[in-house]
């Protein structure tokens, strides 16, 4: 099976976010960046579905700045055989990520996409369901479990309110994969020598004639309020007495 | 861990990222590329990121730069803003006098920077002359020859749990063989302090002595900003028998670094460097730059302040000390990146002369590196500088007074060398208790605020990485005759003493907020505390400290 892992480089995890002082965003200069979370996720996915059947081929893509490729060659020491490079330096929007992953799609022709369920810097979890709808391929989002059933076929478990969805979905399709499916591989340093010598190809997004013009505008980015500190009561009566004194709620 | 681990071999390895190990790698491979010769070399460091760990005032003489790259401006080395305006004060409580400047310790057309920043760059640079550079991989064992030689090092074990069981992740460490290993570890580095033990590199040199070092970067309001502008301080908060100063650089972009560097020879158990700090800046000519500001960042590392006098033979069977494992910093001029690139410099050049003849360096002392650092200006100018640190032992006023007869009048030039008086800490009876302190949230603040800050990655579950010899000497020493001086000169809050009802007192070690700054390996008073290297890729990510 061929399965493509789109992947987005964020701002690490383990980092606070400072807002930018003239509110345009927030102040990413110098901080750590790294594979988002869920597409690492993803990553670890399609490596466990390549040791049930050692044919399959997975293939990162990621779309942004020339600097986007040090994403790849993580995803190439977690195990990734080889990786696509979509190169631009305009500032891309969820449907102009789809429409250039659909493009992708179209020469690869993997059986599976699967990507993170979202990317924690803007949260929006758009990209998998639009780029599904664009190639018209079978869609599950937020997979907890899944199993390879036969060459067209798979079976996954995907959460919903109040409780869990079994489906089977017929191939090629794009699932997107929750936290709960697995927990990433360590990177090793013999495979970060490996990874150097792995095929990463360069594609210019202009050479794939996409419309990826903005659509949305930022008007502004405010930080959240400061959380309140927590406070120890010695007993319940306190309790009842700070909480009638400061809140409506009793 | 019954496998056999997995192992790979370099011709150097240099354990560390920081300005000595990467301009080490850069010297090699720049003068290999020259040779025509093949060298392979790789750079182990511990942070998930080059430069995730460095942390520095920073102010830099360009010289061994300049050394290194020539035309580092046009290759946009981040060396952005020129010292435009200099001021070396006393401070007093409410008020403050301005002090001469030795012509020796002055900044004229040095540079304010991120020293993180500078090793980002470095490594790109040592990238791309082909060093290999593995960040997120910590050297935690040293593997010796059958000979007593070092022959390499054992990277950390990944996905052990606290009780050291594998877990499903595990990851074994692998062996890194080399000709000669490189220690660039900083101060106190975990495995440099082990070489030292073992080869008694120290017989000869008196004891190191360590400063703490504690940081803030702040964007302050543009009207309050100067850019270029940097002053140090001495004086207040600090009491007059404890050696330190303080710093504040304006960088560029609103962004000033302030900093406070305490001796760690003090000795009132009841002392807290943190608090002194946040003290600082509650002085009216602090507080005047940066009320209004944000505070971005805050982090701590310690220094080696013992200078010339304490300087260990630098070479030993299979490898060598750079930078501050070995203590290169010039303590007067407050600075220690051009040294430690220096030495990282002269390392790599004597070792290429050995290469470069085809000789087999492994197991082999190249005693050539400590002869040509004798013939180096760098041990010129930490000549110079030896007699002032230890001048200060005799009080701050004292201290001042030889520093400007042996600088302006001596010039560092003076006969005789002055010893570091050997300072430890008293029991808690001796010493006042001092009062708690405020904070307000705005100036000063509390220590888990400001660790917040410091982007802290730390898995808990794994072995912790600040061993304690004997568990039982936390209370029976630390807590009862010295009311546990852990808890107030560990910059992150990560000891604490634990009273609860109806149980004993107990010492909690919170190791995941640890920045690294290795202040309780050195400080325990019955060194006690032994400070290793945690899981991979864990402790602080400094953007630009």
């Amino acid at each position: 099976m061929k399965i493509l892992i789109p992947i987005k480089k964020v701002l690490d995890p383990a980092v606070h976010v400072r807002v930018k002082s003239d509110e345009s965003g927030v102040d990413i200069t110098n901080e750590k960046m790294s594979i988002n979370p869920f597409d690492e996720i993803a990553i670890e996915a399609a490596l466990q579905l390549k040791e049930s059947d050692a044919t399959s081929e997975l293939i990162a893509v990621t779309c942004g700045a020339d600097d986007a490729v040090s994403v790849l060659y993580s995803a190439m020491a977690m195990g990734v055989d080889r990786s696509i490079h979509i190169s631009t330096d305009m500032e891309l929007q969820p449907l102009a990520i789809a429409k250039l992953l659909a493009r992708v799609c179209i020469t690869e022709n993997p059986s599976l996409v699967i990507c993170g369920k979202q990317a924690i810097d803007d949260d929006a979890s758009q990209v998998p369901q639009m780029l599904a709808g664009l190639t018209g391929w079978s869609q599950a989002m937020f997979v907890t479990e899944i199993e390879n059933k036969s060459e067209n076929e798979l079976l996954v478990t995907t959460e919903i309110d109040g409780g869990l969805e079994n489906l089977k979905i017929t191939l090629p399709a794009v699932i997107s994969t929750d936290l709960r499916l697995n927990t990433p591989r360590y990177i090793t340093l013999m495979n970060i020598m490996k990874a150097k010598k792995k095929q990463l190809d360069v594609i210019s997004s202009d050479s794939l004639s996409v419309d990826v013009e903005p659509r949305l505008q930022t008007l502004k980015v405010v930080p959240a309020p400061d959380e309140r500190e927590g406070e120890i009561v010695n007993n319940v009566d306190e309790l009842i007495i700070k909480l009638k004194e400061r809140t409506r709620m009793i | 861990m019954n496998s056999e681990n997995e192992s790979i071999s370099f011709d150097v390895l240099i354990v560390g990222a920081g300005p000595a190990g990467l301009s080490a790698a850069i010297r090699l491979k720049q003068q290999a590329k020259k040779l025509q010769m093949n060298l392979s070399v790789c750079v182990l460091e511990k942070a998930s990121e080059v430069g995730g760990h460095i942390i520095s005032g920073a102010i830099i003489e360009s010289r061994v730069l300049s050394e290194l790259f020539p035309d580092w401006e046009n290759l946009g080395a981040p060396l952005y803003t020129k010292v435009a305006q200099e001021f070396f004060l006393f401070l007093t409580q409410a008020s403050y006098f301005k002090l001469p400047i030795p012509t020796q310790f002055s900044n004229n057309g040095n540079y304010i920077i991120s020293l993180g920043k500078l090793c980002r760059w470095l490594a790109l640079q040592a990238e791309s002359l082909g060093v290999e550079i593995f960040p997120g991989f910590p050297a935690a064992k040293l593997l010796y020859s059958s000979d007593g030689s070092v022959k390499g090092v054992v990277t950390a074990d990944m996905g052990l749990d606290k009780k050291n069981n594998q877990t499903d992740h595990y990851q074994q460490g692998i062996e890194i063989y080399a000709k000669q290993v490189i220690f660039a570890e900083g101060c106190r580095g975990s495995l440099s302090k082990q070489i030292i033990n073992k080869y008694k590199l120290d017989n000869q040199s008196e004891d190191q002595v360590y400063g703490l070092g504690l940081k803030e970067l702040w964007e302050v309001q543009e009207s309050n900003f100067e850019e270029g502008e940097i002053f140090h301080t001495v004086g207040w908060p600090l009491p007059a028998d404890v050696y330190g100063g303080s710093f504040l650089y304006q960088l560029e972009n609103n962004i000033i670094s302030i900093g406070l560097v305490v001796g760690l020879d003090y000795k009132n158990t009841w002392l807290s460097p943190y608090d002194l700090f946040q003290q600082f800046k509650s002085h009216p000519y602090i507080q005047k730059i940066i009320k209004g500001g944000k505070r971005i960042s805050y982090g701590a590392r310690t220094l080696s302040e013992g200078g010339f006098q304490s300087l260990p033979k630098l070479t030993f069977p299979g490898g060598m000390l750079i930078g501050d494992s070995a203590g290169f910093l010039n303590v007067p001029k407050l600075k220690g990146t051009h040294m430690a690139m220096q030495s990282g410099v002269v390392a790599a050049d004597a070792l290429i002369q050995h290469f470069k003849g085809n000789v087999n360096l492994a197991n082999k002392e190249v005693i050539g590196y400590g002869k040509q650092i004798k013939e180096n200006w760098m041990w010129d100018e930490l000549y110079r500088a030896r007699n002032i640190k230890p001048a200060f032992s005799l009080g701050l006023k004292t201290g001042l007074l030889y520093s400007a007869f042996d600088s302006y009048v001596l010039r560092g030039m003076g006969v005789w060398t002055l010893k570091h008086k050997h300072v430890y800490l008293q029991r808690k009876g001796k010493t006042k208790k001092s009062i708690s302190p405020e904070y307000d949230g705005i100036i000063t603040f509390e220590r888990l605020s400001s660790v917040y800050l410091s982007n802290i990655h730390h898995i808990e579950d794994q072995p912790c990485h600040l061993q304690l010899k004997d568990a039982t000497k936390a209370i029976s020493i630390n807590y009862k005759q010295y009311a546990s001086p852990e808890e107030r000169y560990c910059p992150a809050g990560v000891y604490k003493i634990v009273k609860q009802p109806n149980a004993e007192v107990r010492l909690q070690i919170d190791a995941q907020n640890c920045l690294h700054c290795k202040a309780c390996d050195i400080k325990d008073p019955s060194q006690n505390i032994n400070w290793v290297v945690p899981e991979g890729g864990s402790g602080p990510n400094y953007a630009m400290m």
